[in-house]
């Protein structure tokens, strides 16, 4: 097991920013944490870098406590936080060289390892990384971080604010050292980026709300959760089938809607109004929930019995 | 769509930083009252363009119009007619919600007594009334973003610029967030918004698409799809934006 999180809690203060977190992670795998901001993602994976220390339970990496046995934790781990971790004032190559004698290695002995990632940012070695644009920024500081070949890497949303192409290439670059037999552990707020995990945990609020694998996709619970698309646009139907009777819930989900239904016995009552509606460029489909359709269902879950949480919430 | 008024309008716009083009001829308009994408990679020169619609930096070349004024002798009078938004700026976290809001009210002009009131439907549509005298550092982000963009267009502006307002929200805020907007558009308040969410491009009326300093494509997110011949709009942005 590459690590095990025992029962951690952590409050700052009066707040309570980890409750009772407790999951595994294989070895050679590739877990994501998805959760907005101020979930508790950046805290965690702070406690996993043996950078604070939790309140109560247990984090083990490789069979070591990340407190008591910090020094050799930090060996075998490599981290990259999500606020810009590298040395603006020094050159491209001087921060890599820089990271690789810090853990007592050279840049040759590893290249190989970090050679698909630093080629794409090798033509401005010169540079300083200040001067760098945010995605090679990144492409660095992943380098740095791989550069004494850890065997745990952690990576504190790497691809927030990058965009949609960048953010693609970052998957092909982790899918990659993922095969070199090294575990993962990565946070994002994108639930698209959730579906490229063998496990994601669902964080939000300090709890850990559920671990699934994206490829199983029902939970093997008969969910009630439909789409609803038209060419007359979508805006215009939401109000409408908020207020059927039957419905649970209805967002805006890219070029549709995704509507949750009460109960089974509602679909056909649903289904007849919405075509008494007339729109002939209407589609109705029993749709099976993505990742993000069930972080939403968990969310709501949450908010149903803290009422009046989140403002308009449904 | 065609037919209304264009509260954008731009020609021909260049921008130049020494030998680098940031923007390379843009030339694209906006209606009033549609939620207009602009969408491009990292470094694409959306900040760059952004930034000269806001009045804040001069273009090299070009005739660029927002809200009727001129961007090289009008740029003051376009930033009362503008609201502002993005996710890395938007309240003082030190003062509270309703300090907040007459602070910026304030310095869009309105008057005292009208804010007064403007502030309690907006408190009241929000149902954030009981929060009005905490701090904004001490209030969650998903409310925070809310009430940044509802302080953007307190003073009822033409145009309001959302630079990536929905980063790091839960997907049940930004949804909440979206339909905020729209229903800002319903009131004819005319929205240009940047996003890295690729699902957030639908629910723009139109969506252009920068590609190194140029607009390489600009039309529905239906058209887009069927000329780029892809399922979703993340698909035509790998394809334009990689090739």
């Amino acid at each position: 097991m590459s690590l095990i999180i025992d029962h951690i809690d952590l409050s700052f203060g009066t707040v309570q920013a980890l409750k009772q977190v407790d999951f595994e992670v294989q070895d050679g795998e590739l877990f994501g944490l998805i959760g907005p901001d101020g979930a508790g993602k950046s805290t965690l994976f702070r406690i996993m870098a043996s950078l604070i220390i939790p309140d109560a339970g247990r984090c083990l990496m490789h069979g070591l406590d990340v407190v008591e046995d910090y020094r050799e934790v930090r060996k075998i781990i490599g981290y990259m936080p999500g606020r810009f971790s590298l040395y603006m004032d020094l050159s491209v190559e001087e921060n890599l060289a820089f990271y690789a004698r810090v853990f007592g290695t050279t840049v040759q002995e590893n290249y190989e390892l970090v050679r698909d990632v630093y080629e794409q940012i090798a033509p401005f070695k010169k540079r300083l990384a200040g001067k760098l644009s945010g995605g090679m920024k990144q492409k660095l500081a992943l380098s740095c971080a791989l550069i004494h070949r850890p065997e745990v890497l952690i990576l504190d949303e790497p691809t927030t604010g990058v965009d949609a192409v960048s953010r693609r290439e970052f998957w092909e670059m982790l899918k990659k050292i993922q095969k070199e037999g090294i575990t993962i552990l990565v946070s994002t707020p994108y639930m698209d980026e959730a579906e490229l995990c063998d496990r994601v945990g669902l964080i939000q609020k300090g709890s850990l709300l559920k671990i699934t694998d994206p490829s199983k996709h029902t939970d093997n619970v008969e969910t009630q959760l439909f789409s609803l698309k038209s060419e007359r646009g979508l805006y215009a139907y939401l109000e409408r089938v908020r207020s059927l009777e039957g419905c649970k819930h209805a967002w805006l989900f890219g070029d549709q809607l995704h509507v949750t239904l009460r109960s089974k016995g509602d679909r056909t009552k649903v289904k007849a109004e919405i075509e008494n509606w007339g729109d002939p460029t209407l589609e109705w489909k029993k749709i099976i929930p993505s990742i993000e359709d069930r972080f939403m269902g968990l969310i709501e879950q949450e908010s149903g019995e803290q009422p009046g949480n989140e403002g308009r919430s449904q | 769509m065609s037919g209304r008024e264009h509260i954008i309008e731009v020609k021909d716009m260049v921008k130049k930083y020494g030998s680098f083009i940031a923007n390379d001829h843009l030339s694209f308009h906006v209606e009033r009252g549609e939620i207009f994408g602009f969408l491009g990679a990292n470094g694409a020169g959306k900040t760059t363009a952004m930034r000269i619609l806001c009045g804040l930096s001069y273009p090299t070349s070009g005739e660029i119009q927002v809200a009727g004024h001129d961007v090289y002798r009008e740029r003051e009078r376009i930033k009362k007619k503008i609201g502002y938004m993005s996710q890395k700026f938007s309240l003082y976290e030190d003062l509270t919600v309703s300090e907040n809001i007459h602070l910026f009210a304030g310095i869009y002009g309105l008057r005292r007594k009208q804010i007064g009131i403007r502030e309690e439907q907006l408190l009241e549509r929000l149902g954030l009334g009981h929060i009005r005298n905490r701090l904004i550092r001490e209030i969650p982000l998903g409310w925070k973003q809310k009430l940044a963009f509802s302080v953007a267009i307190f003073h009822q502006p033409a145009v309001v610029f959302l630079d990536e307002p929905t980063g790091g929200v839960d997907p049940i805020t930004r949804r909440q967030f979206w339909e905020m907007i729209h229903d800002a558009t319903e009131e004819g308040i005319t929205v240009f918004v940047t996003t890295h969410y690729m699902d957030e491009a639908e629910y723009c009326d139109r969506v252009s698409i920068m590609v190194e300093g140029r607009i390489d494509a600009l039309d529905t997110p239906a058209a887009l799809k069927q000329q780029y011949g892809s399922e979703n709009m993340n698909e035509v942005f790998l394809k334009l934006a990689r090739s």
